[in-house]
């Protein structure tokens, strides 16, 4: 008896491993077949580098005398944020902002006085990521989400980015935004060439590396009409922004704090 | 063994129903549902940026590539094996010659039960023509 026991249970193991192994072998001579030709080892190599380079300083610099000569213009936020996907939640606690008008006195806080000039007391100031020199976000973000580029641009790698907000508590400026709800439906017209972003990343200004990359100027130098955003490189001394600066008393925000900011402002 | 008849009555029927999907397979031929992928018409375009079945298999590792190279270190075109340049980006280079992505990503993507989140922030193009 046992010994029939034994040999029933034998059998009926191997037909079970037989039904289904046939089907398997199948599948594995399938999957072999594709991953072994050769052409297919991909190497970084291949990739060819273009524009991220020491030898430019991207900055820039905001006449203040033109900015804002035409009343209410908003044409940079608005350039600015249709171009990169940025929502307009309507409300102060989820706003996501990657450029923006603040008073002068809240924009330059060690810097105004009871008697100054009226004109720049009564001033709006645009104001965005500073991108600065020695980026305090980029000091703490636990991921290297956030990084400063070799041309000095404050990066953002939202793939990256675990929504800790240690960068938006570091930001000196306020310049870094969180999503804490889904962007998506708040933003009226996506532009499908940039993505969106997603519930609990971080967001800034990066200077339009993208269109950087294309050889154009940020986006909201190219819808200044006024010009009073001027776009360059430190790093050339004939460059526009080297010009204005040698010729004009300028500002920056919160220079005491040693961020060095990249955003030079006339007054 | 006592009841031995009735063991292996039992026996057997749990094994025809545990194996009943191959039996049915083999009765019926092929009624599993299968991805259906169209591939793109676009005019011009006759190949991917690599071979099909590397793309098969590996298309998500490419994806990661571009990725980390266009975002971390600023390089955006990519040289096919052809010698011919693709600018690496998922909206404007894949989805701009696999304009429907129903018919492709999705097919097989659907098929294995995977999710992924890419479109949580890129665009599908097609989708806001709808919308």
């Amino acid at each position: 008896m046992n010994n029939n026991r034994r040999k029933f249970l034998k059998l009926a193991g191997l037909a079970a491993i037989g039904v289904s192994a046939g089907k398997y072998i199948d599948i594995i001579a399938k999957d072999t077949a594709h991953t072994t030709s050769p052409a297919d080892s991909i190497s970084t190599k291949q990739f060819t580098s273009v524009n991220v380079d020491a030898k430019n300083r991207w900055a820039m610099v905001i006449d203040l005398n033109k900015c804002l000569v035409e009343e209410g213009c908003t044409k940079c936020i608005s350039a600015c944020h249709k171009t990169h996907n940025v929502p307009d939640i309507g409300n102060l606690k989820d706003e996501v902002k990657w450029i923006w008008k603040e008073n002068y006195e809240n924009a330059f806080l060690d810097q105004e006085n009871y008697y100054m000039k009226k004109a720049l007391k009564d001033k709006k100031v645009p104001i965005f990521c500073n991108h600065c020199d020695n980026p305090p976000c980029v000091r703490v973000c636990p991921t290297q989400a956030t990084w400063k580029r070799e041309d000095g641009i404050v990066m953002m790698d939202w793939h990256r980015c675990i929504g800790c907000r240690y960068c938006i508590a570091a930001c000196p400026y306020g310049s870094r935004s969180f999503n804490y709800i889904d962007p998506r439906p708040y933003i009226k017209e996506i532009t499908p060439d940039f993505p969106t972003r997603t519930k609990g990343v971080v967001e800034k200004c990066t200077f339009c590396d993208e269109r950087l990359a294309e050889g154009l100027e940020p986006a909201c130098v190219e819808a200044c009409t006024a010009k009073a955003m001027i776009f360059g490189n430190l790093n050339d001394p004939e460059s526009n922004v080297r010009e204005l600066l040698k010729e004009n008393y300028s500002i920056r925000r919160k220079p005491g704090l040693g961020t060095n900011p990249e955003i030079f402002y006339l007054v | 063994m006592y009841d031995s008849g009735k063991i292996l009555i039992g026996i057997i029927v749990f094994l025809l129903l545990f194996t009943s999907p191959i039996w049915y397979d083999l009765a019926f031929g092929n009624t599993s549902i299968k991805p259906n992928l169209v591939l793109p018409t676009k005019a011009g375009q006759t190949e991917c940026v690599m071979s099909a079945e590397y793309m098969r298999d590996n298309h998500m590792e490419l994806l990661n590539v571009w990725r980390d190279d266009v975002v971390r270190k600023g390089n955006r075109i990519f040289t096919a094996a052809s010698g011919k340049k693709f600018e690496m980006s998922l909206t404007k280079t894949c989805i701009g010659c696999h304009t429907n992505k129903a018919e492709f990503c999705d097919q097989c993507h659907n098929y294995l039960g995977v999710n992924p989140y890419c479109w949580d922030c890129h665009v599908d193009p097609q989708k806001l023509e709808i919308k």
